[in-house]
Order: structure tokens, then C-alpha cells, then sequence
């Protein structure tokens, strides 16, 4: 066993040169939480494809899963970049966690002064803690959900799970948990780096406007799912399947395949009478 | 100008007395609206109750002294005008620091030891520099950078503001960072940022700061902390990841 265990062991860590370690957690917290943010980000806005209709949500979820490059869905690529994100988020979980009180004392401290103060950025703060909180089951959840079952994404099988699942309460509360925390915790990196050549009132508005815009997403995506999953509650189990795509998709398609893979239509080409 | 009276809440509290229990204490003052937080306290304490616990010493915003909580929040008593409170005023003495009495802390304790354990004075080249000889010459801007950081008055109001410091009370706060960053900046100091690795490179220095920005609003000089404790920690996040 090296020397350092028996001197830690004897309190006399402080006496030694400093460990390097509490500079790479910090900046390995800010670069997890930077990645989570801006994969957050893309991901809304694959999600909200659905808004510009079934089969752009289809197309997408079809692309990641290799389908346009590999003439056939491999899930597993789905799976595979779920897994990585759930070993960054559980990264950054473990890391922000030092920062939460860790007591009753330091809890009610920080709370009573957060009130006291009336300081918008103490008091955002208490509200990454709170959300951060619920992340920790919420999007736990959600990372082991979409690992196991990749094939399970798609305009109706998403909708199914929100609906007929009955999963959008649950989607409502991470939705509102995750872009909260999201959006504070880019300004707080923002400051606590300070590499942005913007001033901090210029920064304030922009977190809110970010906020605000992937808030009114997120609201606006559930309520397409929710929609479809209400319309589609009868044939639940059913996957979709688009009648026809673009023309510059077709070229991206393997047709020779298709038939496999969009199971109802036997030519794409053309349009039924 | 219009007169108004104002209604104060202070905190009493003696913690020498083992009967004391922390209270608000009302009291009332007809007063202008140029009369400043200092003032009316020296009024009250005149008038009123002579016991009254509050600190003060330059009535100029210079020496730290009457920092307290104003309605929440850290201030300057002698920079405080009426004018800008609400008619009701809460007047707590800043946490975190040793209770004296009342209002008045013991500040100067705790910069002490803080100023102790950052070796926060300048680590020269010269073990016994000669006094009488004329100093080096610093160019301009250098010069006004370290005095920048040096208008610090070390009132306490930063580590008052601070959710970091009433969580941890190890955590050195903008005050000791601020005093590492001029010291950083000084030419004459020989401490190179591997040394400053040693004093503030980890969660009780530099990265423990959670950014919450409360220092940066409620710093009565209006010091740069915000961009000098975001330098200090690009800096010493360079030394953790280089040297690892």
C-alpha cells in the first residue's frame, strides 16, 4: 500500500503537495454537464421533428438507427449512444452531488439565505438542486427505458408510451426538471469559465429566452404526442409507417429492401389512386 | 423633503448571556430621506437604547466596519441611504462570521486566519529587502490592475452573500480569492500559479465556487470578482490537468 493511504489516514493530506484531483472534477463536471446540455438540446429538437409531421419523425428516428446508411434498422446504434449518455450523466451526477448540502444545516442555511438574499442567482441555484434532484430518478429512468427497448421509438410507439402508457405525466415533470436545469446550468458555465466575449446582462437574457423557447418545444412536442396517442389508443401496438417519402429521401433509401422494412407499402414510388 | 417615519427590525442577541435568545427588536425614527443607515443606528443608540451593539469606525465606506444585513442582504451602513429602504428595515448582523453582539461581528478574526492559512501577503525574491531603496518600477497598467484588487476593504459582505460559505464554513470566499488574484498579478511576488495550486486548488479555494454571483452583486467597491475568480480558476484547472 503506498505511503499517501497512511498519511491521508492520519489527517495529514494538507500537508502534503496538493492533490490535482479537485481540478479535473471540476472541469470534468463542466464538460459532462456541458455535454448533457447541448445532446438535451439536439434531442428536443429530433423530438419536435414530430411537429412537422409523422413521417419527419419517422425519417429521424430511422436515421439514427443506420437504417439510411446501412439499408436496414440496427437498434443496437440506438442503444449503444443511450448507453454513453447514461455513463456521462452518471458521471456528472456523482460530481454535481458534492456540490448539494449535505445536511440538515447546510440545507437550511442555504435555503433561509437563498429567501433572505431575494438574489435571482442564489435562489436559481436551489432550483438546479431541486431539479437536479429529480433527474437523478427521472432521467434514469428514461436512459434504462430506451437502452432496453430502442424499438420501442417512433411516431406511434412514442406516442403509445405517452398515451396509452400513460407515461406524459411522467414525461411533463422531466420535460420541465430537464430544460430548467439545462438552461441555468449553461449560464452558470458561462460564468463560471467567463470565455464568452458577451456581457452578463446580455447572458441573463439569453438563458431566459432559451428557456423559454425549449419550454414552448417541449410543451408544444408532448401535446403532438399526446395527440396522436389519444387518436391511435385503439390500434396500440401498431408501428407507422409512412405512405410515400420525399424524393431526395428515396435516393437515401434501399429500395431493394423496403419492402421489409416498411412493411405495409409495396412500392413508394408512387401514390395510390 | 416630505419626513417618514421608519420601523426598524434588529436582530438582538448577546452570546455572552446564556439567558439571551435571539430576537427582532422594534424601532421607530422620524427621519429625511438624506440620512444614511449609519446615522439613524447612532440615533437609535443615543436615544433609545444605549446598549445597542453596532460596529463603525470611518462613516466613509473605507473601513468595512458597519457591514450588515440590510433586509437580507450584505451593505455598507455608512453607504446606505433611508431613501432607497422600504419603511420597514431588518437589520440582522452578517452570518458567518463570529458574533460579537447584535450587530456587530468579529470580521477581522476570520480574515485574519483566512489571510494566515492563503499566506495572503508578498512572497518577495529578497528574504530582508532594504526598506530605504526606491522600489521597481511596475508598468502603469500593472499597476492599476494590483490596485484594483487591492481597493478590497474586507468588509465581509461578499462571504455574507456567499451560498457557498453558509454551506462550508472552510470555503475562502471571494475575499481570499480576490487576495490571491492581486497577489498573482504583483510582479514582485515570486509565486509562480503552481504555488497558488497549493493555497486555493481545491473546493475550499477556487472550486468551490459555485458561481452564484452574489459576491459580485452586493461588493460595496464593486470589485471584479466575477472575472478574476473565473481567471484564477481557468488557471489552476490548466495546473490540475497538466500536472495530473
Amino acid at each position: 500500500m503506498s505511503a499517501s493511504v497512511f498519511i491521508v489516514q492520519s489527517g495529514l493530506a494538507e500537508k502534503t503537495r496538493k492533490s490535482r484531483l479537485p481540478g479535473i472534477l471540476d472541469v470534468l463536471q463542466s464538460v459532462t454537464g456541458l455535454f448533457l446540455a447541448l445532446f438535451m438540446w439536439g434531442h428536443m429538437c429530433f423530438v419536435a421533428s414530430i411537429l412537422l409531421g409523422k413521417t419527419a419523425m419517422w425519417t429521424v428516428t430511422r436515421m439514427f438507427e443506420g437504417y439510411f446508411f446501412f439499408g436496414k434498422s440496427y437498434y443496437g446504434l440506438v442503444s449503444l449512444v443511450v448507453a454513453f449518455v447514461a455513463l456521462v450523466f452518471f458521471v456528472h451526477a456523482l460530481l454535481a452531488v458534492r456540490k448539494f448540502p449535505g445536511n440538515y444545516r447546510q440545507w437550511r442555511a442555504v435555503r433561509a439565505h437563498a429567501k433572505a438574499m431575494r438574489h435571482g442567482d442564489s435562489t436559481l441555484w436551489i432550483w438546479q438542486v431541486y431539479t437536479g434532484f429529480l433527474l437523478f430518478f427521472l432521467a434514469s429512468a428514461h436512459l434504462y427505458q430506451m437502452m432496453i427497448w430502442p424499438q420501442d421509438i417512433g411516431p406511434y410507439a412514442s406516442a403509445d408510451r405517452i398515451w396509452s402508457d400513460g407515461l406524459w405525466p411522467f414525461y411533463l415533470v422531466m420535460l420541465l426538471a430537464i430544460e430548467l436545469h439545462a438552461c441555468i446550468g449553461l449560464y452558470r458555465l458561462a460564468i463560471k469559465w467567463d470565455l464568452l466575449p458577451v456581457s452578463l446582462a446580455f447572458l441573463k437574457r439569453l438563458k431566459w429566452g432559451l428557456t423559454v423557447f425549449f419550454l414552448a418545444l417541449g410543451l408544444a412536442t408532448l401535446g403532438a404526442y399526446m395527440k396522436i396517442g389519444y387518436e391511435h389508443r385503439f390500434q396500440y401496438g401498431e408501428r407507422y409507417t409512412p405512405k410515400t417519402l420525399p424524393d431526395w429521401l428515396l435516393r437515401f433509401s434501399p429500395t431493394d429492401d423496403f419492402p421489409n422494412i416498411i412493411l405495409p407499402q409495396p412500392t413508394l414510388t408512387e401514390e395510390s389512386p | 423633503m416630505k419626513n417618514r417615519q421608519i420601523t426598524f427590525q434588529i436582530l438582538r442577541y448577546n452570546p455572552q448571556d446564556v439567558a439571551s435568545k435571539p430576537r427582532l427588536q422594534s424601532y421607530t425614527l422620524e427621519k429625511d430621506s438624506g440620512m444614511t443607515l449609519f446615522i439613524a443606528l447612532n440615533e437609535i443608540r443615543e436615544q433609545q437604547d444605549p446598549t445597542l451593539q453596532f460596529d463603525f469606525v470611518c462613516r466613509a465606506g473605507i473601513c468595512g466596519s458597519c457591514a450588515m444585513m440590510v433586509n437580507g442582504r450584505p451593505r455598507l451602513a455608512c453607504r446606505t441611504l433611508i431613501s432607497d429602504l422600504p419603511k420597514t428595515i431588518v437589520l440582522t448582523p452578517l452570518p458567518f462570521f463570529e458574533l460579537i453582539g447584535d450587530l456587530s461581528v468579529n470580521t477581522g478574526k476570520w480574515m485574519r486566519g483566512m489571510s494566515r492559512h492563503l499566506e495572503a501577503w508578498l512572497h518577495s525574491r529578497e528574504e530582508s529587502p532594504d526598506l530605504g531603496r526606491i522600489e521597481e518600477k511596475m508598468e502603469p497598467e500593472v499597476a492599476e490592475a494590483v490596485y484594483e484588487m487591492d481597493r478590497c476593504i474586507e468588509c465581509g459582505c461578499c462571504i455574507a452573500a456567499c451560498g457557498t460559505a453558509q454551506m462550508r464554513q472552510d470555503f475562502v470566499g471571494a475575499v481570499g480569492l480576490g487576495k490571491i488574484a492581486r497577489f498573482r498579478l504583483d510582479p514582485r511576488d515570486i509565486r509562480a500559479d503552481d504555488d497558488f495550486y497549493e493555497l486555493i486548488g481545491d473546493d475550499n479555494g477556487v472550486f468551490g465556487c459555485m458561481s452564484l454571483l452574489a459576491c459580485h452583486d452586493v461588493c460595496p467597491k464593486y470589485l471584479p470578482l466575477k472575472t478574476q475568480i473565473a481567471f484564477l480558476r481557468r488557471k489552476m484547472a490548466k495546473i490540475a490537468i497538466r500536472q495530473e
